[in-house]
């Protein structure tokens, strides 16, 4: 062998070894966050974690309980507008006219994909704190809306047309109105992805924090309405992490152990429902 | 075309969706207009002089952005030059070399980096990658290329570096995914052509990268895009500092981490309209980051994009 070929062939063992410490080298992050979320995490989750206040600091015990259910809130608020938004107007993308109308609308949702999520929270407050002149669950919700729009607007359009033209023929044939095999056919049919699209945008939103910063704000209480500062997981982590205390340390590492379950919990539903025979979707 | 419905459902229906589809175009004008004319305060005391001035003084009520916008360009590039590479190894590991049983679960724990909350990165990189960068890289680096100014200073854990670094592996999947699909998707035809010729499998795999190109620049550009807005674990790392230096060992700013930390802070309406011109200033560059980005990802895979 010539000692050129030799060369060639050692930088091919050598890029091949890069390329797979490399794999090793991303891996590790990810293994040692999830090892120290679970370790610094888990000895703050026990029952009270999920059913109690929190409580002043020096005092024993207390949880998040308020701030699990606030994100449940703040997510069905945002889905309040994040879903008609995202389904009918993905609906829109993919049954009907491709103009420049629809290509702007498609360039559009990719920005506001793009759009960081704490300018998301600026706009809220500037479009509901300030006339209302508080912060509120409202505001928090309508960001984390906005930031759920892209992402449920472009999964709808794609599972939409992967729906068989046939489908559509069909049903019109039959003289079904194109609004009804729209909604009742394309749609049903398209719903499982379009699900696991949804679950997605839930999966960011509960995890965002920056849009909440100052517009749901935070509440060490229950809330009483929507129109008040309303506890949050992602908030409360925050707080609790930068505080010089102790004990909200380790109950910041168990909300983020709270958050990362959820989120892996839907991360892998979607994944194992998008899985096609033979391989990713 | 003249649009003749068949009934009455549909010509609602085909408006109700149109208009739904038209509320996002509202909703980007929104936001721009929302956040100009909440900034309008401070864009006419400050004028262009806001973007190159080094002051920021809530106290008097000077303010200028540059500490931010040179904390925002510094932290995103040089996690960007630390992504690049490993992202790319991965790419062609999971598009090349890994079989098939380990691809899946290697791409999946890629895409589970990317859907970890930034706040948990905030917290970890905080309590575990800041006490490590603080007592093993950073003295080293200081000893050993501290007459480099970009490495000369104290060993203080926050700073630039560590908000390089988290953001860094936090941009990691996005390019290391993307770049994988578009590698899966050269033809096979011309690494069959290459190693045809005689070339090692590398060389062939290099071929494949540079047809990737511009698939593989549109990733990293996204990437920036996402590394421009992060703000929650910038803001635990980056040490909240408003000034410019050229060490990466000291603390700096970014236009993310500024609103988080002092949004609620704001005592005065020019402080207030200070800040949301600095995200004004932030929502037009991911903007146009990512518009480019858009159109260079859309021209390789004809507008069937996941992410």
């Amino acid at each position: 062998m010539s000692t050129h070929m030799v060369y060639r062939r050692s930088k091919n063992l050598l890029m091949y070894g890069l390329c797979i410490l490399s794999t090793i080298i991303a891996v590790v992050p990810l293994v040692l966050i999830f090892y120290h979320t679970i370790s610094l995490g888990a000895s703050a989750i026990n029952w009270e974690f999920f059913t109690e206040l929190p409580k002043p600091v020096g005092e024993e015990g207390g949880g998040l309980a308020n701030a699990i259910v606030g994100t449940l809130i703040l997510v069905g608020l945002g889905s309040l507008i994040g879903l008609p938004v995202g389904i009918l107007g993905g609906i829109y993308l993919s049954e009907y006219e491709n103009n420049a109308f629809s290509t702007s609308v498609r360039f559009m949702t990719d920005v506001l994909n793009g759009v960081p999520s704490i300018v998301m929270g600026v706009v809220a407050y500037t479009l509901v704190v300030i006339p209302m002149r508080h912060f509120s669950a409202y505001a928090g919700g309508l960001a984390l809306g906005i930031l759920m729009i892209p992402t449920i607007t472009r999964t709808t359009e794609e599972m939409l047309k992967t729906v068989p033209r046939s489908y559509r023929e069909a049903a019109l044939a039959l003289g079904i109105p194109q609004w009804k095999t729209t909604l009742r056919i394309v749609l049903r049919t398209a719903m499982g992805g379009i699900v696991t699209g949804i679950m997605l945008a839930i999966a960011r939103a509960a995890g965002e924090t920056a849009p909440l910063l100052f517009t749901a704000l935070n509440n060490r209480f229950w809330h009483t309405s929507l129109d008040q500062p309303i506890a949050s997981l992602t908030v409360f982590i925050y707080n609790y992490g930068v505080s010089p205390f102790d004990d909200w340390i380790a109950q910041a590492w168990g909300g983020a152990l709270v958050l990362i379950t959820l989120i892996l919990v839907l991360s892998v539903a979607v994944r194992f429902a998008t899985r096609t025979p033979g391989g990713r979707s | 075309m003249n649009r003749s419905y068949q009934s009455v459902g549909d010509a609602v229906f085909h408006r109700v969706t149109q208009f739904f589809a038209f509320l996002i175009l509202v909703l980007v004008g929104l936001t721009a207009y929302e956040m100009y004319s909440a900034s309008v305060l401070s864009i006419e005391e400050f004028g262009l002089g806001f973007v190159t001035s080094e002051v920021w003084d809530p106290v008097l009520e000077e303010y200028g952005a540059l500490p931010f916008i040179y904390g925002t360009i510094v932290t995103s590039f040089l996690a960007l030059l630390l992504a690049l590479p490993l992202a790319l190894g991965i790419a062609v590991f999971l598009s090349e070399l890994a079989p098939p049983w380990l691809e899946r679960p290697a791409s999946f724990f890629v895409e589970l980096l990317a859907a970890i909350p930034s706040i948990v990165y905030g917290l970890w990189g905080f309590f575990v990658m800041v006490p490590w960068l603080r007592e093993n890289v950073q003295p080293f680096l200081i000893e050993e290329l501290g007459f480099i100014p970009l490495f000369d200073g104290a060993p203080y854990g926050v700073g630039m570096l560590a908000a390089s670094v988290i953001l860094s592996i936090m941009i990691l999947p996005i390019i290391a995914s993307i770049s994988r699909d578009v590698l899966k998707a050269v033809p096979l035809t011309q690494r069959e052509a290459a190693l045809g010729l005689g070339s090692t499998r590398w060389e062939a795999t290099r071929i494949a990268i540079s047809y990737s190109r511009s698939g593989i620049l549109g990733a990293t550009i996204l990437a920036l895009g996402r590394a421009l807005g992060e703000t929650m674990a910038v803001t635990m790392v980056i040490g909240n500092r408003p000034e410019i230096s050229w060490s990466l060992m000291d603390p700096g700013h970014t236009m993310a981490s500024v609103l988080a930390n002092e949004f609620t802070e704001a005592t005065t309406e020019m402080y207030l309209s200070a800040l949301i011109e600095i995200a004004l200033i932030l929502f037009i560059i991911t903007l146009i980051v990512n518009a480019f980005a858009r159109l260079l990802v859309w021209s390789v895979t004809k507008g069937e994009v996941q992410r």
